[in-house]
């Protein structure tokens, strides 16, 4: 922290995933311990049957038909892309009841995406879509004259952590009060795309994957958004109040597709959020970590916990319920974990039967209600890139 | 905070300018690949890694390259030294690459090592593991060069004392199209006699668009 710097609260937010079209649809499928991963056999998806994670179309397209005329907008819905009616759906949604509002100067937007429209790219939407809407800058164009936002949005592509590294972009120039408000929207689909590339790597996992069990063996994808609007004014919060007060990111320097050996890297940006929130591992009443289910990353990050002093505390990972949702991770994540802040109930980690060969975790393995005060949230991806951010009950 | 430009690098239309100097400049070469690997055979490097990057990554690689050869980051801690790129089409060049392996169902061959590159931010790790680099990065799209976006977003890293060197810069990439500027930033004032070919400059917006404007 440095003198002058304003506090950052979160205002509202939504999420949507294959568990529902709201934070409080997710965290009630959540609460119920539902799965939304499942094989799913679409030869445009790919031509073996593979297990994702799938918003639900025809709720979505319902929702998405409501909002285009509470706009009063005359575009037909068929002119969006699948990834634009998640952005307009989700950021429509968290707005609501914040007072926040996107034609004022002082409100920043920015997207994490990963992908983008990158479906785009298949035969099948060539005709209907021009090639310019597989630029990033287009997709955050589009959301921005869909809600008449000011400026041009701030858009952050940094594969796994994206979304992190979008939340804590965010929270920095409100700190700074270079803005007042921030929508911060994190986004991807499902696509052969993806799906054929993860395949490649022999990363994914034929069932629903098992974050930090012993017998994980790789992923599952997922598809997903999530949107958090920030201020430095508490206004229009929700309650209890949350506050963003530390976050960093760091790279291994190691691999560009394997995470480090030590963790150290990660354990470093931990550290730095946990040092500019003035706050001691101690301090720490539950973890959201990226727990993607491979070999390589769960171990990692059971190292980068140990050595920033956090093995005891509880810790999950959402990824055995929606999956790896991507440039969404970060933001739908986060979401999740600071209701567990709110509400004080810690969600079963999916997935999780057998502690992992190290066995240093406390891994979540029934629901529970406990005191929360203070969570990290964490992640790491391709590129050898971790972030690290603090989310404070006040 | 006074931060100063110390090395920088710019590489487009088959020219690479570092500091004040033009050090490469042929105008017959059409392809990228070409172009990349004969600045990188003039240059000297020994880095057998280049040849199995993406486009983007050996553009951004090379960048790097030239600006720490003027100007070496010594000093440092790992994490004190943060990344920051940004560019236009984001990986779209390699995209398109992944995506043609798998367009057709009788000849479907998606490769890791090509998908691996489908991610813009993947030049980044390249340079961290190059030179051993730890500190923030962070990978951000604009339409265009937006030189405010930039040093805003760097001048933030320095104020909350999350770097005490950066590089930034612009790294684009589009079949054989390719734009790069990078520089480094650093918060200590360096000798003056220590940079060859460019006196130290100010980093603001005014000075990025300078040097990504001239020729």
């Amino acid at each position: 922290m440095y003198d002058g710097m304003k506090p950052v609260y979160l205002l509202n937010d939504n999420i949507i995933t294959s568990l529902g079209l709201s934070t409080d649809e997710n965290t009630g499928s959540l609460k119920n311990g539902t799965i939304g991963i499942r094989t799913v056999t679409d030869p445009e998806l790919y031509p073996d049957p593979v297990p994702v994670s799938l918003v639900d179309t025809d709720r979505l397209n319902a929702r998405f038909s409501m909002i285009l005329k509470a706009h009063q907008k005359t575009t037909p819905e068929d002119l969006f892309t699948r990834l634009e009616k998640f952005f307009i759906v989700s950021i429509h949604d968290a707005l609501k009841n914040t007072g926040v509002e996107p034609g004022n100067s002082r409100t920043l937007l920015v997207i994490s995406t990963t992908k983008g429209n990158i479906n785009l790219l298949e035969n099948r939407y060539r005709t209907v879509f021009s090639h310019k809407r597989l630029y990033l800058w287009e997709l955050g164009r589009i959301v921005q004259q869909f809600f008449g936002f000011v400026h041009t949005p701030l858009i952050i592509s940094n594969a796994c952590v994206s979304g992190i590294v979008a939340i804590m972009t965010a929270a920095r120039f409100l700190q700074s009060g270079a803005y007042d408000h921030a929508v911060v929207s994190g986004g991807d689909i499902i696509s052969e795309f993806v799906i054929s590339g993860f395949k490649s790597f022999q990363a994914i996992s034929p069932d629903p994957c098992k974050p930090f069990d012993r017998n994980r063996i790789g992923l599952s994808l997922g598809e997903g958004c999530g949107t958090m609007v920030l201020s430095t004014m508490t206004g229009f919060a929700g309650k209890p109040l949350i506050r963003i007060t530390g976050a960093a990111t760091s790279n291994d320097a190691n691999h560009i597709s394997g995470p480090s050996r030590t963790g150290e890297e990660l354990s470093w940006a931990i550290n730095h959020a946990m040092k500019q929130a003035l706050v001691t591992s101690r301090d720490i009443g539950y973890i959201s970590a990226h727990g993607t289910a491979t070999p390589f990353n769960d171990e990692m990050e059971s190292k980068a916990l140990g050595l920033s002093g956090l093995s005891n505390v509880p810790v999950n990972s959402f990824k055995g319920y929606w999956g790896h949702t991507l440039g969404a991770a970060g933001i739908v994540e986060s979401v999740a974990a600071i209701s567990s802040v709110r509400n004080n109930f810690l969600y079963r980690s999916a997935g999780f039967e057998i502690p992992d060969e190290t066995g240093t975790l406390n891994v979540i393995d029934t629901n529970q209600s406990v005191e929360v005060n203070l969570c990290l949230k964490t992640a790491s991806g391709f590129g050898g890139c971790n972030a690290a951010i603090l989310y404070q009950k006040d | 905070m006074d931060l100063t430009i110390t090395s920088c690098s710019h590489i487009y239309d088959n020219k690479v300018i570092v500091n004040d100097r033009i050090i490469f400049y042929q105008e017959n070469i059409i392809k990228f690949a070409d172009f990349a690997k004969t600045v990188y055979k003039q240059e000297q490097i020994v880095y057998p890694k280049f040849y199995k990057m993406d486009a983007l990554s050996k553009l951004g690689f090379l960048a790097v390259e030239l600006v720490l050869k003027e100007r070496k980051l010594e000093g440092y801690h790992p994490e004190a030294v943060g990344v920051v790129l940004s560019n236009s089409s984001s990986s779209l060049d390699t995209d398109i690459a992944h995506n043609d392996t798998i367009k057709d169902r009788s000849g479907y061959f998606p490769s890791p090592s090509v998908f691996v590159y489908t991610l813009p931010n993947i030049v980044i790790g390249e340079i961290c593991i190059r030179h051993r680099i730890k500190g923030e990065s962070a990978f951000l799209i604009s339409e265009a060069f937006n030189g405010r976006l930039l040093c805003d977003y760097v001048e933030e890293l320095f104020n909350n004392n999350r770097v005490e060197a950066c590089l930034c810069g612009w790294v684009e990439v589009m079949g054989d199209n390719c734009h790069a500027m990078v520089m480094l930033v650093e918060k200590n004032n360096p000798p003056m006699d220590g940079i060859s070919g460019l006196r130290p400059m100010l980093f603001n917006v005014e000075n990025m668009n300078f040097i990504m404007k001239r020729n």
